[in-house]
């Protein structure tokens, strides 16, 4: 169990990992996340299941390297194991014919939104899809989002692929074009959530966001992961992770986010620095076997 | 048994009755447990009793008069022969003492920290009506102690295979109970927990210095002995749902103990902002993922320098004994009721004096207020005082208008108690639950509106206590027997 089997690097801080879990691939649907902890002193984070093959009982999840954990996460290999996998946790997303449904996904937010998309083009929606990164070497899962949308726009910031801009300039393209929306999904960061949706509440579009917030035991037992929409207390881990996005207050979300950065940032500086020496033991230790 | 008999207590100010022969036997005063001071424990997650040495705990054990008609047993929601176990440590025969208790009770040494004894078996001991009570929780962790220190373990008999399968949602105290039963019985029992350690709110929630967690693991040893296996991060309700455990799984009965575990807010403004959080979200930063132990354990824990602590339970006193542990220097447990109405033990109120935890009584915060960065700075609060008695049977507290005040605090810890959690249930289709989401289960027989489906505890009767959850355990066990061996497998 929780063994991982193929590791790849879709871009050089974007793993993409396939781990054995067999009941969780079976039982999970698209929206579904689950909680992981790495080893016995590690912490417990979120992240949402990409896909899964039943058949073979392992679930796919990419995800960047942010904090320790994701570093730590990102540095096992094939044949290594998760202490810890608990899930599927949170609500499936509500799939069914809405007409045309507008995909948004920035970043490693694509990898969220990838699975979703699958279910809204096999419920028989017309997908249209718009994936952003920075710049094009951080752009993941292009073909795949290709494979199940009717259209794929791609987008950068730097303009160094695809149409030059944010998401929302090709949301608004769209919009020009007289596209009618009846649906819009956005993931990504909570600063793109937050444009996305400010941008389709002008036009009515009814938009659903994914939130990411702390949490521990995803339960809803902890109340960690409080967030504000609609001016109600929401559990992210219950009641979520998807939203309206109209009604979610953007700025408490962000602050939330960054309440253990300081602790987030020394955790990682001193991961970091271990693995350097870890590094340089290892290579020590090699020297000592040739010399013998 | 004569040497018992002691001359009666007189009263104050009064001359004893009758005519004393002999002169009195000097009386044996109820023994305390040596611990660690105050300003030595503050800094440290370490227990605070240190627990009785063996003569201590003899001296004590022979204040039991052991009584034709023992009430400490009815006293008992697991009904531990308790004169038995201590008639046999004042004969020093621990291991004969270890096996009688171990015979109603799989978790003594967590029973003997954490029972409000006060309220139970120690409430209706007959020593206790003209004097202190004999300290039965404190000889249950003696003898619960010595056993698991000297390695006399001793696994019982247990029943051959029944071949019927037994599914316990929750390894905290009613699915650790039922499940260690069962087992006895020799039903093939599997514990799912939802989170990745064993025991519950005993591990979660409950800190180490009040119930190391070590003892927690060894007691869940002991079940696991008995034959029990236990599946991690298996939240039932969406790993697998009961439906499932029952119909693809091969379960033939199931046990609920998942617990209360939702936690309640106060609903005032300001509640969102960084450094306020539930309880529950505190101590299980600090218990179960050990965040004290920060940046050796990965979870952090706000740093905090003063700490306002909502509530008046023995939730509110660990987590703001907790909090002067994390390092803060002042730690206010904020209460609105009196003194008299607070829920928590008098022990766990004295040991947070102690520490020097400040009290606010009759006060209830109205908002929470933060800076530009949405951290906490200051808590406004209204002065209450004590109307009529409400439904609880406690006097209701009123606000007193124009009383407001504002009280420097960076951390807020809401411990204002938990609901049901509706996880489960709401995946359960046919399951009845009341209208607060507490599943509705027989008094007797912890049976559910679902055949072969059982359930107890916190989920059932509300927040309470550890030994009420182990209670139910034990009932259920009964019923569930009784039930499986009815069935034709």
């Amino acid at each position: 169990m929780n063994k991982i089997l193929k590791k790849t690097e879709l871009s050089e801080d974007i793993k993409d990992i396939i781990v054995h879990s067999p009941v969780i691939a079976r039982k999970r649907k698209p929206g579904q996340f689950i909680i992981l902890r790495i080893n016995e002193t590690g912490e417990r984070i979120p992240l949402t299941i990409v896909d899964s093959s039943p058949e073979e009982g392992t679930i796919r999840l990419i995800f960047q390297e942010i904090g320790k954990t994701t570093y730590a996460l990102g540095d096992l290999e094939e044949g290594d194991t998760i202490l810890d996998i608990a899930g599927p946790l949170g609500n499936p997303t509500h799939i069914e014919k809405f007409g045309t449904v507008v995909m948004v996904g920035g970043g490693v937010g694509v990898a969220v939104v990838y699975p979703v998309t699958v279910a809204m083009k096999a419920a028989g929606n017309n997908v249209i899809s718009i994936i952003g990164a920075r710049t094009h070497d951080l752009m993941i899962l292009e073909r795949e989002m290709a494979s199940v949308s009717d259209r794929l726009i791609v987008t950068t910031d730097d303009g160094s692929y695809g149409m030059h801009g944010f998401v929302t300039d090709a949301l608004q393209a769209l919009i020009d074009e007289g596209v009618k929306i009846d649906l819009c999904l956005a993931i990504g960061p909570v600063v793109m959530m937050r444009a996305v949706s400010s941008h389709t509440e002008k036009y009515n579009i009814h938009t659903v966001v994914s939130l990411n917030s702390v949490m521990i035991d995803g339960t809803g037992m902890c109340g960690g992961c409080r967030v504000t929409v609609d001016e109600k207390t929401r559990f992210v881990c219950v009641d979520g992770p998807e939203f309206d996005g109209h009604k979610v207050d953007y700025d408490e979300l962000i602050k939330r986010q960054q309440a253990y950065l300081p602790q987030e940032k020394q955790s990682l500086e001193q991961y970091l620095k271990e693995r350097e020496k870890g590094c340089a033991l290892d290579a020590k230790s090699k020297e000592l076997q040739v010399e013998k | 048994m004569t040497e018992q008999k002691k001359p009666k207590a007189a009263a104050p100010g009064k001359k004893p009755a009758g005519k004393p022969l002999k002169p009195k036997k000097p009386k044996i005063l109820r023994q305390s447990m040596p611990e660690q001071p105050p300003e030595q424990r503050i800094h440290n997650f370490k227990e605070v009793p240190y627990g009785f040495p063996l003569e201590m705990a003899r001296f004590e054990a022979s204040r039991c008069i052991n009584c034709k008609d023992p009430k400490c047993i009815e006293g008992c929601p697991v009904e531990i022969d308790i004169p038995g176990f201590i008639i046999a440590i004042r004969d020093g025969k621990l291991e004969e003492a270890a096996r009688i208790m171990k015979e109603d009770n799989a978790l003594p040494a967590i029973c003997g920290r954490v029972c409000p004894q006060e309220d139970q078996c120690e409430k209706v001991c007959v020593i206790g009506i003209k004097g202190e009570p004999v300290a039965i929780g404190r000889l249950e962790r003696f003898i619960a102690d010595w056993e698991r220190e000297n390695g006399r373990i001793v696994i019982p008999d247990i029943a051959p295979p029944t071949g019927r399968k037994v599914a316990v949602v929750g390894s905290g105290p009613a699915g650790l109970t039922v499940a260690g039963e069962l087992s006895r019985m020799g039903h093939d029992v599997t514990i799912f927990e939802a989170l990745h350690k064993p025991g519950g709110v005993l591990m979660y929630g409950i800190p180490e210095f009040r119930l190391p967690k070590a003892i927690v693991e060894a007691e869940v040893d002991y079940v696991k002995s008995l034959g029990v296996k236990i599946v991690y991060n298996a939240v039932i309700g969406k790993y697998l749902t009961i439906k499932e455990l029952m119909e693809e799984e091969g379960f033939h009965a199931v046990f609920i103990g998942n617990g209360a575990g939702l936690p309640y807010f106060m609903n005032i403004p300001g509640e969102n902002l960084n450094g306020v959080s539930s309880a529950n979200e505190y101590l299980t930063r600090a218990n179960l993922m050990k965040a004290y132990d920060f940046p050796h354990h990965d979870t952090p824990i706000v740093k905090s320098r003063k700490v306002a602590v909502l509530g008046g339970g023995n939730v509110a006193m660990d987590s703001a004994r907790t909090a002067l542990r994390l390092g803060a220097e002042e730690v206010t447990v904020v209460y609105r009721r009196s003194r008299v109405e607070m829920p928590a033990r008098i022990e766990e109120i004295h040991h947070a004096e102690e520490e020097g935890i400040k009290f606010k009584l009759l006060t209830n915060p109205t908002r929470i207020n933060g800076n530009a960065d949405n951290w906490v700075e200051s808590m406004t609060c209204i002065q209450m005082e004590l109307g009529e008695p409400d439904e609880s049977g406690r006097r209701r507290p009123i606000p007193i208008p124009g009383s407001e005040f504002d009280i420097e605090v960076d951390t807020v810890v809401v411990s204002i108690g938990n609901g049901a959690n509706p996880l489960l249930t709401k995946a359960t289709p046919g399951l009845k639950t009341n209208k607060w989401g507490n599943i509705i289960a027989d008094d007797e027989t912890c049976e559910t509106s679902l055949k072969g489906v059982y359930a107890g505890g916190d989920i059932v009767i509300g927040a309470a206590t550890v030994i009420l959850a182990m209670g139910a355990g034990k009932l259920a066990s009964r019923a569930m027997h009784k039930y499986l061996m009815s069935l034709k497998v």
